[in-house]
């Protein structure tokens, strides 16, 4: 059957795989070779299921937004995931990895973060399960976003400044590599995406599967069926659209369609709209869409939003784009901002900046009264408070 | 027979040394090579610089930094090359991460490399699976070597496939590390150069990583065919210039 998962190599397509140095091969193949089968057991089933009630407040639910469906004439639900504890998806995975660390018996961890949601999730699972937690956070990104890096400190995480290159969450994702390299043995590295070489993207994905597997018994309950016409999510990396999408990738009622940050617009030079400006390449271990110079550089994206402005994709996403699985659309910073507002005064949600992204996709396309449009409410806006006072001047 | 090979089967330790192309000024590049092979060293390895070169430590890293400000480009590179052997006979291996070459074409760029003089190829993120699978045709096509790398964490068994499909050298990495130069070699690297050299592989092992002086080129040769010195030189010229070439490899050997 043709998929659009992955496949036994590790590729979707043709983005994917492995392309990381020698140095990383032990800790990645130990990882290739366990992940599949410690996920499988019953104990770490248990315990997962359990920490994602108990800690992170699953099942999250899913809401029939009332209002903003009668003003688009169309069926609109959202996926509750700004509601877990630490205020977005990224928790789900960052459960899944310390867990399979631990058996992999691993003493120290080690995590990137860009705007540093991926860093608190880490560093609060780090602490329920008292391990050592190192976050790699580029120099720029910790003067921007202090309250995140606070947290981290609170919870127990050393934050380590990213140097190099341009110092924002590329350069940290480098560092944190080389912190692996260096330190095969005892350390695991938890990355926050569905990015990274193989197995990761695939890991990661089926981490934040539990976003849609929960959707279908929700929607069944609402609309007597288990899936919707329309599944949409934001994507910088993309691991909260990997997890919206996952059970419906193979599903040709479901059309599928991610919304990428145009930042000040595509042809502004000043953008993170992976599909529109990247081609094919390698950043950090996998083959995918990035963006890069004519001359294989790789250049440094834009957005408003801290957390959609990484240079590549996921190579799920890379597939699902240049197979035409997925409709890729870009939103500049503007119609994203005046989401965030939209979606707190009409719903009484104020959204991340990343996930009023994908809703401005509202004023983009028409769609049918009778359609069921499921979208990944992924971050709530908490983090981006200072973003939104200094844009609206609040 | 290839220029890298004719020098592996020399009765003799080899020094290889590697520096960034572009570095510390963009148009320096041919005068190193020359001051390279005046001083003696047996081999060169030229580092084609990267935006996000994640195997290097922090020398490689600003030096790569320098060079792309510098405007170093693969084309600029190969122009830099052009008359290359007129003046320079060692091997030259460029050292460089995959995507700048998959965006120039990784035919266009092996082609490119015969084209000048090039011996063989270094590529940190390339694995030799990959490789195997799908370039290895190419690259014999145009006369190209393909170097490996293998670590103290690298299986047994792996290192048996690593050796198989080399034609040119392994490139021992000293120690679990990114590249950066150390004052001196411990017990473990020392068991470790004594186990892989007790494998008797077909490949020669040239040791990189860490390699900064003469004692720790003697350390590392003394259980291998030869030693790759990258960090420290960088660091050389950082401080004496591009003209200083023959003061570093004489401290050497």
């Amino acid at each position: 059957m043709n998929t659009y998962n992955v496949n036994e190599k590790g590729y979707y397509g043709d983005f994917g795989g492995a392309y990381i140095p020698e140095m990383l091969y032990p800790n990645v193949e130990e990882l290739r070779q366990s992940y599949l089968e410690i996920t499988a057991q019953a104990d770490f089933k248990a315990e997962f299921d359990q920490l994602l009630k108990d800690y992170v407040g699953r099942p999250t639910p899913l809401y029939f937004a009332s209002r903003l469906s009668e003003k688009y004439n169309t069926k609109i639900y959202l996926k509750r995931e700004d509601l877990c504890h630490t205020g977005a998806h990224k928790i789900n995975n960052t459960i899944g990895q310390i867990l399979l660390a631990k058996r992999l018996g691993k003493n120290r961890i080690i995590a990137e973060t860009g705007a540093g949601q991926h860093g608190v999730a880490t560093a609060t699972v780090c602490a329920l399960m008292g391990i050592e937690c190192i976050v790699y956070m580029g120099e720029l990104d910790i003067k921007r976003q202090a309250p995140n890096v606070a947290r981290m400190k609170m919870l127990g995480a050393e934050v380590r400044s990213a140097q190099s290159g341009s110092k924002t969450l590329k350069d940290s994702t480098n560092e944190a590599i080389r912190d692996w390299i260096n330190n095969p043995v005892d350390t695991h590295y938890i990355i926050g995406s569905v990015v990274g070489p193989h197995p990761y993207p695939d890991m990661v994905a089926r981490f934040q599967a539990i976003i849609s597997e929960e959707c279908k018994t929700q929607l069944q309950e609402f609309e007597g069926r288990d899936y919707p016409d329309h599944v949409i999510a934001c994507v910088g990396g993309g691991s909260n659209a990997a997890g919206i999408y996952y059970h419906y990738l193979d599903d040709p009622r479901v059309n599928i369609i991610a919304v990428e940050a145009a930042g000040k617009g595509i042809d502004s030079g000043e953008s993170a709209a992976t599909s529109a400006l990247g081609k094919e390449g390698v950043i950090h271990g996998s083959k995918t869409l990035l963006m890069q110079t004519p001359d294989g550089q790789i250049t440094e994206p834009y957005s408003i939003s801290a957390g959609l402005d990484y240079p590549g994709v996921g190579p799920m996403h890379a597939h699902l784009y240049r197979s035409q699985r997925a409709e890729f659309v870009s939103i500049p910073d503007q119609e994203a901002m005046d989401w965030g507002l939209s979606l707190s005064q009409m719903e009484g949600i104020i959204p991340a900046i990343e996930t009023a992204h994908a809703f401005a996709l509202l004023d983009e396309r028409k769609f049918e009264p009778n359609d069921v449009l499921l979208f990944n409410c992924s971050g709530r806006g908490d983090k981006d408070l200072e973003t939104y006072i200094d844009y609206f001047k609040l | 027979m290839n220029r890298i090979q004719s020098v592996l089967e020399q009765d003799k330790k080899l020094l290889s040394i590697y520096f960034t192309a572009g570095f510390p000024n963009l148009n320096d590049t041919v005068s190193i090579l020359k001051q390279l092979e005046a001083s003696g060293v047996d081999m060169i390895e030229l580092g084609l610089p990267f935006s996000d070169p994640l195997a290097d430590g922090p020398t490689i890293q600003e030096s790569s930094t320098q060079a792309l400000r510098n405007g170093m480009t693969t084309d600029k590179l190969f122009d830099q090359l052009k008359d290359v052997r007129k003046h320079v006979n060692v091997p030259l291996i460029v050292m460089g991460y995959f995507n700048p070459m998959m965006q120039y074409g990784v035919e266009r760029f092996c082609q490119r490399c015969q084209g000048v003089g090039i011996d063989g190829l270094i590529i940190p993120d390339l694995p030799v699976d990959v490789y195997h699978e799908k370039y290895k045709a190419l690259f014999q096509q145009y006369g190209l070597l393909n170097m490996f790398l293998i670590t103290p964490q690298t299986p047994d068994e792996r290192i048996r496939f690593i050796d198989e499909v080399s034609e040119g050298f392994i490139y021992m990495v000293s120690s679990a590390a990114t590249t950066g130069a150390q004052s001196s070699f411990g017990d473990a690297q020392a068991d470790y150069f004594k186990r892989i050299g007790a494998m008797n592989l077909n490949a020669k092992l040239l040791v990189g990583f860490g390699i900064s002086n003469a004692e720790t080129y003697e350390a590392a040769t003394a259980h291998s065919k030869g030693a790759i010195i990258g960090s420290a030189f960088i660091k050389h010229l950082e401080a004496n210039g591009a003209d200083s070439v023959s003061d570093f490899v004489t401290q050497i050997r």
